[in-house]
């Protein structure tokens, strides 16, 4: 199967090892990933934030117009990329009057024919647990994880429409088809603060330090995420002495899939991981 | 005419602010309400009110992480969220100092980035931030400086292309 990809400014950037994770993992399990020609950055949440409504409609949709032309699935590593660019396709498709607007200001004919899709949902309904799971060389056992969402990758429901936005479970039966133990918690899809880290970053420690105490309470010793902001947020904003590495789920299950590439990612950390992951037998 | 602050944030966010009965579920549920003034269902009341000045100087809506917590549980289906992006855009343009300085130049800086590269450029933008934020100048320094070891905070931006189309995208969007 092949799709096209927005990588979003952060694959390329401060979440690099989400990129190549995303990219390995796929091409590992035999699922072509094409990057989409020319693609713009989503305006992510600052046009909207500030009222800019029809720039935040039209960044996305200029991506929209280009994976038209290919005729695939538009699928995307970045959660608040993913927002933006399903937000949009819900407007132009509901607001016809919108929807004329951004037409005319990007220069094309929506058709409403490509699906905006978040990596794990194409990983789970897509490639499915049996096959993922039959790719598995290393078994993740022994690796106490929970994992988080954030907020952009489930809410708001009628947008996002995917998973459950108060308690999803699409990543924990990825992560527990490779064999990591997933440890239930409350806090998937509690907010860290992201957007507010470099302004306020004493209101965005008490946000991520809360949510790592309650990740050690419930017996994990890392993090699994799905959103680039997220995790540099997590890694960057800890207080406490003993830090929590906080993976890509990509990264994990090219951890479980036996890809020489893992050794790459941990380095790219702020939290390195390696430490954990030898404790646990998984890396040397 | 709009005459009156509810109609006009109703207007601009497409949602029914009276809709709002202060169950407070908003207000529970927010991540950031433990340093707002107000918190959310009282800055809606406070729009139904009339309550224009104090409102649009507030640091509340600046505080606000866009996190849709608040969108997603209102029993009334107000999203609470574009409430919140009509109200900075009127404090915007209505020249009020941002309640929180620094939250609103983030924003303009990485649209100022966007606008002329097409794509974020993080380099550019958190130079900038530095410079211009009262944020002090050495917080961050170390992370920013493990990020750039790591190869994550490209020095050149990429070029992707986009930027003559993105420049056009944003001269026509009013």
């Amino acid at each position: 199967m092949s799709y096209s990809f927005y990588p979003g400014c952060s694959a390329h950037s401060t979440g690099l090892e989400y990129g190549l994770s995303t990219l390995a993992t796929f091409q590992h399990l035999g699922l072509e990933l094409e990057e989409l020609d020319k693609w713009n950055c989503c305006g992510a949440s600052s046009a909207h934030a500030l009222g800019r409504h029809i720039l935040s409609l039209a960044l996305p949709a200029r991506n929209l117009a280009i994976a038209q032309e290919t005729g695939r699935d538009l699928v995307t590593a970045c959660a608040a990329c993913f927002s933006r660019l399903k937000s949009a396709d819900h407007t132009l498709r509901n607001d016809p009057e919108a929807r004329d607007e951004v037409e005319s200001v990007v220069g094309f004919n929506y058709t409403g024919e490509v699906t905006v899709r978040p990596v794990l949902a194409v990983l789970y309904e897509d490639c499915g647990l049996e096959k993922i799971t039959a790719h598995v060389r290393r078994p993740l056992t022994g690796l106490k994880v929970v994992t988080y969402y954030g907020c952009l990758l489930v809410r708001p429901p009628e947008i996002t429409q995917f998973d459950d936005p108060d308690d999803p479970q699409v990543m924990t039966e990825l992560l527990r088809a490779v064999g990591a133990e997933v440890k239930p918690w409350s806090y998937a899809t509690d907010c860290c603060g992201a957007g507010l880290s470099l302004s306020r970053s004493d209101i965005v420690y008490s946000l991520v330090d809360r949510l790592t105490e309650r990740a050690w309470e419930a017996g994990a010793d890392a993090m699994a995420t799905a959103c680039p902001l997220c995790q540099l947020n997590l890694e960057m904003r800890q207080s406490s002495k003993s830090k929590m590495p906080v993976f890509f789920f990509t990264e994990l299950l090219g951890l479980a899939f036996g890809l020489p590439e893992v050794k790459n990612w941990w380095t790219k950390h702020l939290i390195d991981p390696r430490p954990l992951l030898h404790s646990v037998g998984l890396a040397k | 005419m709009i005459n009156n602050m509810i109609s006009e944030a109703n207007h601009l966010s497409g949602q029914e602010i009276g809709l709002c009965y202060h169950c407070h579920k908003c207000a529970a549920g927010c991540p950031v309400v433990g340093a707002m003034e107000y918190g959310p269902d009282r800055l809606l009341r406070m729009v139904a009110l009339d309550q224009r000045d104090a409102v649009l100087r507030s640091r509340d809506i600046w505080l606000c992480a866009g996190c849709y917590t608040c969108a997603t549980r209102c029993p009334n289906d107000i999203d609470i969220s574009a409430v919140m992006d009509a109200l900075r855009q009127l404090a915007v343009t209505e020249g009020y100092p941002a309640g929180e300085r620094d939250a609103l130049l983030f924003h303009k800086l990485f649209l100022g980035v966007v606008q002329r590269l097409g794509r974020s450029h993080e380099a550019a933008m958190l130079g900038l931030f530095k410079i211009l934020s009262r944020v002090p100048i050495y917080r961050d320094i170390d992370s920013g400086v493990a990020l750039i070891r790591r190869g994550k905070v490209p020095i050149l931006p990429e070029k992707s292309g986009a930027a003559p189309e993105v420049q056009q995208i944003f001269r026509r969007s009013k």
